[in-house]
C-alpha cells in the first residue's frame, strides 16, 4: 500500500513536471530581486564606510572611495602576494585582517555577500576581464 | 625598498644643478638675479591620526607620521623650515590632534601647519588652534612670499544648520565619497584678507600658497575640489611666478593655469586612487600630471610618504620621498613653463603602470 502510493505520488509529479510552465517571473518579480539586490549592496557600502568589520575603527572607504581600485572584474586571478589564485572574497578578508585589524569572514557570510555585491556594483558596466594584471 | 635619506641621496638623483643647495651657504647659488638665496623645506601631510580607544591608535597611521618626522630629521643640510599640510586627525578629536602633535614635537626645525577638513570640523578648529595658531596667515622668507589659507571651509547652512551635533557634521565631512559633504571652499572673508595680504606686493615677489585642498577642481565626487578656486586664481594671476602646493588628494598631481602651478603633496597615512579609476565619473585631472603607480596593499606604507621642497628661481621642485614605490621628482620646467615629472616626462622613460594589486 505504501509503495503504491508513493509510485502514484511520483508519476503525479512527473506529470505535473511536465506540463507546469518554465520558471516565469513577472515585472512585479523583477522588482522585487532588483530591490533585494539594492538592500543588500546598501547594507554592503555601509559595512565598507562604517569601521565595523575590523577592531581599529578603519573603514574600507577610507582607502577605497566608491570601492575605487578593487576591480572586482579582474578576480579570481593570481594573486601574487598570496602565490595562488584567488578570489574577491580573498583578497577582501586580507584587507579586513590587515589596515582593519580584524578578522576573515566565511565566503558565504552574508556581510561578505553584502560587501561583494557593493564592490560590484560600483564597478557595473566595466567588461569582465577574470585573471588580468 | 626605500633607502636611508639624506639630503645627498634625495639630491643625487635630482639633476646636476640642485646639487649646488647641498653646499656650503656660501657657496650656494643666488636664484632671482643674486638678490635671495634657494632653500628647501620639509613638506609632511595628511597623517590621519585615529584613534580607537583610550590611549590606543591606528598603528597604521601612526607608523607613517612617525617614519616621515624621523627621515625629514635626518636630512642635512636641515631644511629651512617643516610645513604639515593638512589631516594630522582623522575624525578631529584632541586625543588625536594631540598625539599626532606629540609626533610632529620631535620634528627639528620651525613647524607652519594647514587646516585640514579632518582637524576642522568637529570644533571648527578651535582646539587645532591653540596647538597650531591662526587659521590662515602669511610669512616670508628669503624673498619669497608664503600665504597659508584654510580652504576647506564650507557655506553656513551646511556647517551651522544641518546635523545635530559636531560629531555627526564631523563623520560626514569625513567621508570622502559621502554625498552629505559638501565642497570645499576658501570663502568671501579670506578672499578678501588674501587680496589686501597680496596687495602690499611687488608682482615679481615669487608667491607659495598652501592649501589643504587643490585650489583647482578636479573631482567633486570626492571633493577634489575647492568652489571657489577660479577666484582664488584671479586673485593670484597678476603675480609672475605662483606656486600652490595641496595635500588633501593623497596622490601626485601637478598642473599649471596660467602664472600659476599646482603641486600636490603625498599622505603619510594611505595612498588614494586617481578619480579616473572610479568607472561611473568623469574626473578632470591634470593633463600635465603623469599617475604613480598604483599602490601595493600588502606594503602597507606603499604610495605614501613626505615631500621635500626647492625653491629655485621662484619656483617649486618637489621631491617626493616615497616609500616602497619609484621616487618622483616633479619640478619646474622653464623652457616648456609648467612642471613637469622629471623621470617621467618622455612616455619612452615612463615604467608602465601598474594596474593588478
Amino acid at each position: 500500500m505504501l509503495r503504491s502510493t508513493l509510485l502514484l505520488a511520483f508519476g503525479l509529479a512527473a506529470f505535473a513536471a511536465t506540463t507546469a510552465r518554465a520558471d516565469e517571473f513577472t515585472k512585479t518579480d523583477v522588482e522585487r530581486y532588483q530591490k533585494e539586490f539594492e538592500q543588500v549592496a546598501a547594507k554592503g557600502r555601509e559595512l565598507w564606510t562604517s569601521g565595523a568589520l575590523g577592531t581599529n575603527g578603519v573603514a574600507c572607504a577610507q582607502c577605497h572611495p566608491n570601492a575605487a581600485n578593487t576591480h572586482p572584474e579582474t578576480y579570481p586571478k593570481f594573486q601574487k602576494q598570496l602565490g595562488k589564485v584567488a578570489q574577491l572574497f580573498e583578497m577582501a578578508n586580507w584587507c579586513i585582517r590587515n589596515p582593519l585589524q580584524g578578522a576573515n569572514l566565511p565566503p558565504d557570510d552574508p556581510r561578505m555577500t553584502a560587501l561583494v555585491s557593493y564592490i560590484t556594483f560600483e564597478r557595473r558596466g566595466v567588461k569582465l576581464a577574470p585573471g588580468q594584471h | 625598498m626605500s633607502e636611508f635619506v639624506t639630503r645627498r641621496s634625495v639630491l643625487a638623483g635630482a639633476g646636476a644643478g640642485a646639487a649646488l643647495t647641498t653646499l656650503p651657504i656660501s657657496m650656494v647659488t643666488l636664484a632671482f638675479g643674486g638678490e635671495r638665496e634657494d632653500f628647501t623645506f620639509t613638506y609632511i601631510s595628511d597623517a590621519h591620526i585615529q584613534q580607537i580607544k583610550g590611549a590606543s591608535f591606528v598603528r597604521n597611521w601612526d607608523q607613517g607620521l612617525k617614519r616621515a618626522v624621523a627621515e625629514a630629521n635626518l636630512v642635512k643640510p636641515e631644511s629651512d623650515f617643516v610645513i604639515f599640510g593638512g589631516d594630522l586627525a582623522q575624525l578631529g578629536k584632541r586625543e588625536e590632534l594631540d598625539h599626532g602633535a606629540e609626533i610632529l614635537s620631535k620634528l627639528k626645525g620651525k613647524l607652519h601647519a594647514v587646516m585640514g577638513e579632518h582637524d576642522y570640523y568637529l570644533d571648527l578648529g578651535d582646539y587645532w588652534s591653540k596647538l597650531y595658531g591662526p587659521h590662515y596667515y602669511s610669512f616670508d622668507h628669503k624673498g619669497v612670499h608664503f600665504i597659508v589659507l584654510n580652504s576647506i571651509l564650507t557655506s553656513e547652512q551646511w556647517t551651522f544648520h544641518r546635523w545635530p551635533t559636531a560629531e555627526q557634521r564631523m563623520l560626514e565631512m569625513a567621508g570622502l565619497d559621502n554625498p552629505n559633504g559638501s565642497p570645499f571652499m576658501v570663502g568671501d572673508k579670506q578672499r578678501k584678507w588674501l587680496a589686501n595680504d597680496l596687495a602690499k606686493l611687488d608682482k615679481k615677489t615669487p608667491i607659495v600658497v598652501f592649501s589643504h585642498s587643490p585650489l583647482q577642481k578636479i573631482y567633486k565626487g570626492w571633493n577634489f575640489w575647492t568652489d571657489d578656486a577660479e577666484d582664488v586664481q584671479a586673485l593670484l594671476a597678476p603675480f609672475d611666478s605662483v606656486n600652490v602646493i595641496y595635500g588633501h588628494v593623497h596622490q601626485i598631481q601637478y598642473n599649471q593655469i596660467g602664472s600659476i602651478s599646482f603641486n600636490s603633496v603625498m599622505a603619510t597615512a594611505w595612498p588614494w586612487p586617481y578619480p579616473q579609476s572610479y568607472a561611473q565619473a568623469e574626473s578632470h585631472l591634470p593633463v600635465l600630471t603623469i599617475p604613480m603607480n598604483r599602490a601595493d596593499p600588502f606594503f602597507e606604507r606603499d604610495a605614501t610618504g613626505w615631500q621635500l621642497i626647492d625653491i629655485g628661481s621662484g619656483r617649486v621642485a618637489a621631491r617626493y620621498q616615497l616609500w616602497d614605490n619609484d621616487q618622483r621628482t616633479v619640478a619646474f620646467d622653464h623652457k616648456a613653463g609648467h612642471p613637469v615629472d622629471v623621470a617621467y616626462q618622455e612616455p619612452t622613460q615612463r615604467r608602465l603602470p601598474q594596474t593588478h594589486y
